[in-house]
């Protein structure tokens, strides 16, 4: 190690040892970081962890560079807890969720924590429902007051719901169906996958949205919006043991339910390569790649989704990776290519390819050009220099990322609600450090094969982008001094 | 791709609101030197984690295109695409085996070109050595040249398929006219085919000088250390000159609507005015207003009236962009094709309404509330405070700004609010732009 004590009494601003419940991750670093020395030694969050009589599990971790506070709860429903028919429910209950309870009527929740100089929002994924209030850290308890209120006393009046879906569909048309990349991924996603919930789309088709009922959304809310059900993750400068008091008072007089129970839904197996194409007005061509694979969650060998998430930043970590220097630049074949991994979810997932031609380029051939990167992979161990670079990069992103708070609530709260421990992510650098060049061509040649593979293809139609339809009210130009 | 959906869309613009409770909190001590070459430098200490964050910021958005629109973008894209003889591939290994992370971008005010590092002799020695190479000795190859003109084109037309890209060009060009506001800071398709290799340099010859140049820098390292660090990444660049001021932005006489077909579900509309630059006397005031009218996100009136009463859009906001000159005041959202007028017309009566009366007293406290309350959210991150004081650095304003914001805020009046939206804003004159229709 570099010895440098500046350096390293920076670090002991996080590093108060206080022992709380629950491990305090430290660990350093040994060794070297891309064959140099490491200019300090890391201290990993300190985090605390508790879990009220109600089954409800708190997380606290301490960051006390500036007085604010997160918080976010999380619910271990989302998109893929959903079956036919209700698709999109965990996400309209979700908008639900601001539209009054016996003690708060509609508005109020957001009203009083904007008059805290709170900022909230929340978000709906495949594996989890999460709602987050940001606040000057003294503000903590308005948020525990509200949040303990929506669990369990929320009204779902008809009116407003009726009013809210519609907001919703105007959200789908937003997001979804007047984009054509997205709409050719919910295309794509419902080809891969068949058996798993990961078919359908987060925000739901638009038929079951037009087709949802209040009851719907009650019965979703009765059997998933419980304390033992729920992640409370508080960051921020904030004393673990008087946050953990907090919520005692506000969530620990909510009852236990019983606990919502899942079908595994598990993904059959692929017998055979899928292909769709997908037709809509648009003026660039876009292909999606995408191999079914384990995640963290689902992998019988541990390593394996270490190797896969080295493997992706391999292709496409950053401006020095395969796909930008091979493709977008060396061949210049693609305008943009991308190779993404995600190893936090619940069940088994993709690893995907995408890619927007270059001009006079076709789908098919930037196809065969990433077919021939992922042969290569396959046959060609990664050299020493790549994968030093990409251990490189880990290390300074797990630097880098310690800068948001924000950021570093939602790994604990996504690793807790996908079933998995949030002291995982304190083993995450040391993991991927341990990756072999072997190890990344073996998943490569195990999970990269033409069987297991869907590629869905966007085909533009003409936009026909008549200018100017009407003019009324004015002149078009020339309107000034 | 979608992987996770929010409650609602938060706009993201360089708005930086900043306010500050003297009485409960301290701002951050902002340190403010010249280097030797007169380039101007703004320092915060921040020695929680080991890196640091260095911006420099040239006065050269895009708004010093000329007539070849997209000029300054095409410029900044290029400098990682060789220098100093390397080239892009070996720029790119060389940030990335020291962890280090180089952007460039470019908006209608200026060029930011921004690294991030670890520190540590290892990694930012090296970090600042190459960022100083492409911020003084790029090469700008014909090849690169010619790979990131298609790959702008290709760019350009992934706009053209998007509903939300097309009304905002528009907009901009209806509501600026002749003036260098008006063009898109991405280029058109035609002006793009236009730019020369001798364009961008003689771009980067001009406007990347020291003279032009504020830079801004936060982290683990002392003041001493900054002040190298300042002198070192603008070693070798031109002394040069600040760039000259832009013109100014005259106000619309009379309405100006649009309306382009697009194959959509939904319309996209966008409705304003030139409205504010950075320190006009107006500023609080139509800050602190338009965070009732539309700029606090699920409580303001035009969410409440177009989204929570009517559920006509899941985004509805507005809000005033203060730049160099003034910025647009822009109201937004996009509805169903079929209810686009009516959407149209609740905008234009809540707006109507709040020019004539202005908030409530109850709406104006509770913004003032929330604006003052969530002060210290805007400087909890290493990345936040860059932004501000690169803001602040930037448009010159007082090294103290932040201390007086608070009292700023405060002290605004309905009155005032009522007074500078009436003398400010004209629903008779302003610019609408749709986009959709046709499906």
């Amino acid at each position: 190690m570099t010895d440098n004590s500046i350096k390293t009494n920076r670090l002991i601003i996080g590093l108060v040892a206080v022992v709380v419940i629950g491990a305090i991750a430290l660990y350093q670093w040994q060794g070297s970081i891309s064959g140099k020395k490491s200019p300090f030694q890391p201290v990993k969050s300190k985090v605390s962890e508790y879990s009220l009589d109600n089954g409800m599990k708190i997380i606290v971790r301490e960051d006390h560079r500036a007085p604010v506070v997160v918080s976010q709860i999380w619910y271990k429903v989302g998109a893929s807890y959903e079956h036919g028919g209700i698709t999109g429910v965990s996400h309209v209950l979700e908008h639900m969720m601001f539209k009054g309870t016996t003690a708060h009527p509609p508005g109020e929740f957001s009203k009083i924590i904007s008059e805290n100089g709170g900022r909230e929002n929340a978000f709906t994924g495949r594996d989890y429902t999460a709602y987050f209030q940001q606040l000057e850290k003294s503000r903590l308890a308005v948020s525990f007051e509200l949040e303990a209120d929506r669990m369990r006393n929320l009204l779902l009046l008809p009116e407003e719901f009726a009013k809210e879906v519609k907001v919703v569909m105007e959200e789908r048309r937003l997001r979804t169906e007047d984009n054509p990349q997205s709409l050719t991924y919910e295309n794509f996603a419902a080809t891969a996958f068949q058996t798993s919930p990961y078919h359908n789309p987060i925000i739901g088709w638009m038929n079951d949205l037009e087709n949802m009922n209040i009851q719907d959304l009650q019965a979703w809310y009765k059997k998933w919006y419980a304390p033992n059900n729920a992640t409370l993750v508080v960051a921020g400068d904030v004393n673990p043991k008087e946050v953990y008091l907090l919520a005692q008072k506000y969530f620990g007089v909510i009852p236990r339910s019983k606990n919502g129970v899942n079908k595994p839904q598990l993904e059959t197996e692929q017998n055979g390569i899928r292909r769709i194409v997908v037709k809509r007005p648009a003026k660039l061509a876009y292909l999606l790649m995408g191999y079914q694979v384990p995640v963290l969650k689902t992998a019988k060998e541990e390593w394996e989704p270490y190797a896969l998430e080295v493997l992706a930043e391999i292709m496409d970590g950053d401006e020095s990776a395969r796909l930008t220097t091979n493709l977008v630049r060396g061949q210049q074949i693609v305008a943009a290519a991308s190779a993404s991994y995600d190893i936090l979810a619940r069940l088994q997932s993709l690893f995907l390819f995408s890619g927007v031609p270059s001009e006079g380029k076709t789908v098919q051939e930037i196809e065969q050009a990433l077919r021939v990167e992922i042969e290569r992979v396959k046959n060609e161990p990664v050299s020493r220099e790549e994968l030093e670079r990409v251990k490189t990069q880990v290390v300074a992103s797990d630097v880098y990322e310690k800068d948001s708070v924000f950021y570093q609530a939602m790994q604990i709260g996504t690793l807790e609600t996908i079933g998995l421990n949030w002291k995982l992510m304190d083993e995450y650098v040391e993991r991927i450090r341990a990756v072999t060049p072997e190890q990344v061509q073996q998943v490569a040649r195990k999970y990269l094969i033409e069987d297991h593979l869907t590629v869905a293809v966007l085909e533009p139609l003409p936009l026909e982008n008549k200018k100017g339809m009407t003019n009324a009210g004015g002149s078009t130009h020339d309107t000034r001094h | 791709m979608i992987r996770v959906i929010d409650h609602y869309a938060v706009r993201l613009i360089f708005v930086i609101s900043i306010i500050f409770s003297a009485q409960v909190l301290a701002s951050p001590d902002i340190e403010h030197w010249k280097t030797g070459d007169g380039a101007r430098v703004y320092f915060v200490e921040a020695m929680e984690l080991p890196m640091v964050d260095i911006h420099i910021i040239f006065d050269a958005g895009s708004a010093r295109d000329g007539e070849q629109a997209g000029l300054a973008n095409f410029t900044a894209t290029l400098l990682s695409d060789g220098a100093g003889g390397l080239n892009s591939d070996t720029i790119a290994k060389r940030f990335s085996e020291i962890g280090a992370r180089f952007g460039a971008g470019v908006d209608r005010d200026m060029t930011t070109v921004t690294l991030r590092t670890l520190i540590g002799d290892e990694y930012m020695k090296p970090a600042l050595a190459l960022f100083n190479t492409l911020l003084t000795k790029p090469d700008f190859p014909e090849q690169d040249i010619e790979r990131e003109r298609q790959r702008i084109l290709i760019g350009l037309q992934q706009e053209e398929q998007s509903p939300g890209s097309i009304v905002d060009r528009t907009f901009y060009k209806k509501l600026y006219g002749t003036h260098p506001y008006a063009t898109p800071p991405n280029g058109t398709s035609a002006s793009i085919k236009t730019i020369t290799r001798d364009m961008i340099q003689s771009f980067h010859a001009k406007y990347y000088v020291s003279g032009n140049a504020v830079i801004a820098i936060t982290g683990a390292v002392s003041k001493n250390e900054a002040r190298k660090i300042a002198e070192q990444i603008t070693e070798g660049l031109a002394k040069g000159t600040a760039a000259e001021n832009i013109p100014v932005v005259s106000a619309l006489e009379k309405a100006g609507v649009e309306n382009i077909a697009h194959p959509s579900t939904q319309t996209h509309v966008r409705m304003g005015q030139p409205g504010v630059k950075r320190g006009d006397p107006d500023y609080f005031a139509l800050y602190v207003g338009n965070h009732v009218l539309g700029g606090s996100g699920l409580v303001s009136r035009l969410s409440d009236e177009v989204r929570e009463k009517r559920a006509m859009s899941y985004s509805v906001y507005s809000y005033f962009i203060p730049q160099r000159e003034y910025g647009a005041f822009t109201i937004g959202l996009q509805t169903k094709n079929d209810q686009t007028s009516e959407a149209i017309d609740v905008v234009k009566t809540v707006l109507q309404d709040y020019i004539e009366h202005g908030p409530t007293k109850e709406e104006l406290v509770s913004s003032k509330k929330n604006i003052t309350g969530g002060f210290p959210l805007n400087i909890a991150s290493n990345s936040k405070i860059i932004g501000y004081i690169s803001m602040i650095g930037f448009y010159g304003l007082p090294l103290d700004y932040l201390d007086r914001f608070n009292d700023n805020i405060n002290s605004v009046t309905i009155e005032q609010i009522q007074e500078a939206f009436k003398r400010r804003l004209d629903i008779g004159k302003m610019v609408t732009v749709t986009v959709g229709g046709q499906q």
